[in-house]
């Protein structure tokens, strides 16, 4: 284990290898006023901290880093609160070990 | 792509989509599959825990050249408390056997050979395609997939989802539902590289024997998950799943839950000195028997994850994944051969085989164990595993007092944390979902 036992989530993503879709989202949060609490759930529970809420109040995402668990999807795509698609083929995480 | 029409297109190139393409491809039929990663198994995410009997059934002599880690000699079950675990060790030496039954394997290594074995059978891989939407004729029936390939859908008879829990077609065509958070758990896993000698030394193994620990207790922190170390030649697999329900009321972060296991006292020391070169996260399906949708209609199965086909008391997905695969592209095949149709009825085959082969026979057996570790997490995860350590530690620590105090302050304990009558039910709960 490296020097710290607690890497910050920035740099967990850091070790993987990513093709970013550049300007392609592919995951987008729906204009909200309040957001619901699997919304907030998601500023907590994503494994890759894509979600954080933004100066309004509002959830936003980052998909960057996003690790492709579908975890947002479950909790959220049926409520409508976000857009969720996988990335275009052969863009976003490229997993090395797996 | 041209207008040339396949026996069947497989979605997916994990263990499901490969032991179905292979089955078809090494039969004779002409098979595509697609694959939306940059290599097969460049999305796969899994322990990973390789059970050899059921890969045999499918590749005989895998062994041969399959990219495999290490052979398991010794299986541990720790219950851990927030300083301590207590647990089983299983170790036999009968396991160093020729054909071993159990290998760990790193899935992205593991995904590309399993695939080449597709490509030598026959099958075409098309990578870097993402299938977008399922094709149907005016009568609803499935005739192929559309993709994010520029183009016309491109055609098959029958079209074999194995996309994974997290599949779109199967969900956003009406297929299946999405899966539901109690019946999902998010693991999150760190590759922990060091030099093979060290982790044989650590974990008492020689040449290539393996080693695995799978730990539950206050690491989930209340919730229903389980941590687990696997050993591969030269790295190790870390990670911890909880259910994205329990995530979810929480708020936990998984990677300060990671974070937590790896830090504990008793695997900390096992992981020292480590490099770590990859943070991967993945659903598992855990809604077992009662979470299975509907597995065929008007030409189409669905096969592994994406089908719920998860043991999740026994650790045990890939295998059920690799069987349905099989069982799927076997049924197509005599199917084929008839001459005959891939309707709903004539597919109706893929799943009587299924049923009666252990992948159905064992998710029947659990069958209410998931809504149990659902609904009773925080006694099982936490509340439990604490009581067992402090009777332990009671019983290991010398300090005057006698026995028979200590026998009776630990059963004043469980008492005092469940009531009488609620370990008489936890036990009749856990007895029946076991059943």
């Amino acid at each position: 284990m490296s020097e710290s036992s607690f890497e910050p989530i920035e740099e967990k993503l850091y070790w993987n290898r990513y093709l970013v879709d550049a300007g392609r989202p592919h995951i987008r949060v729906r204009r909200h006023l309040s957001p619901s609490a699997s919304l907030r759930a998601l500023t907590k529970i994503c494994p890759a901290n894509c979600y954080s809420f933004d100066d309004a109040g509002q959830v936003k995402v980052v998909t960057d880093g996003c690790l492709e668990c579908g975890t947002c999807r479950v909790l959220c795509e049926a409520t409508g609160e976000i857009d969720w698609n996988y990335p275009r083929g052969g863009f976003g995480i490229l997993f090395k070990f797996g | 792509m041209s207008r040339e029409r396949f026996d069947a297109i497989v979605v997916g190139a994990g263990m499901s989509g490969n032991a179905a393409a292979y089955t078809m491809a090494s039969r004779g039929l002409k098979v595509l599959q697609l694959e939306r990663g940059e290599y097969p198994g460049s999305k796969n995410v899994q322990g990973a825990i390789l059970y050899a009997n059921m890969l045999e059934g499918i590749v005989p002599n895998f062994r041969d050249d399959a990219p495999l880690e290490r052979h398991l000699v010794e299986q541990r079950l720790w219950i851990m408390d927030d300083t301590s675990h207590s647990g089983m060790h299983y170790r036999s030496h009968d396991f160093n056997e020729q054909r071993a039954n159990r290998y760990t394997i790193v899935r992205v290594q593991f995904d590309k050979w399993f695939a080449g074995k597709v490509r030598e059978a026959g099958g075409t891989i098309l990578c870097e395609t993402t299938a977008t939407k399922l094709a149907r004729d005016c009568s609803g029936n499935v005739i192929g997939v559309h993709t994010d390939r520029a183009g016309r859908p491109i055609l098959a008879d029958v079209v074999v989802l194995a996309e994974g829990v997290n599949g779109v077609l199967g969900t956003r065509m009406g297929l299946r539902d999405m899966p539901k958070s109690q019946n999902v758990a998010l693991a999150v896993k760190e590759m922990h590289f060091l030099p093979e000698h060290v982790i044989a030394e650590r974990f008492g193994l020689t040449g290539d024997q393996g080693c695995v620990i799978e730990a539950l207790g206050t690491i989930s922190r209340g919730m229903a998950g389980l941590g687990f170390l696997y050993t591969n030649r030269d790295s190790i697999s870390l990670g911890i799943g909880c259910l994205v329900s329990g995530l979810a009321e929480s708020m936990e972060s998984p990677h300060t839950v990671l974070n937590g296991f790896k830090c504990h006292p008793s695997i900390k020391p096992l992981l020292a000195g480590s490099e770590v070169k990859e943070y991967a996260a993945h659903l598992i399906p855990e809604g077992g028997f009662r979470a299975i949708p509907e597995l065929h209609g008007e030409g189409w199965v669905v096969v592994g994850d994406a089908a719920q086909l998860n043991n999740a008391v026994h650790r045990e997905g890939s295998n059920l994944a690799m069987t349905s695969g099989q069982i799927a592209g076997e049924a197509i095949c005599t199917i084929k051969n008839q001459g005959r149709l891939m309707t709903k009825d004539n597919l109706s085959l893929y799943k009587s085989m299924l049923d009666k082969s252990f992948v159905i026979k064992d998710l029947i057996k659990h069958k209410d164990v998931p809504a149990l570790l659902h609904t009773n997490s925080q006694s099982l995860f936490s509340t439990y595993p604490k009581l067992l350590s402090q009777a332990a530690q009671s019983f290991v620590r010398v300090e005057g007092s006698t026995k028979i105090e200590k026998e009776k302050a630990a059963i004043d304990a469980f008492i005092k944390a469940r009531s009488r009558w609620g370990l008489v039910s936890d036990a009749v709960r856990i007895a029946r979902a076991w059943r």
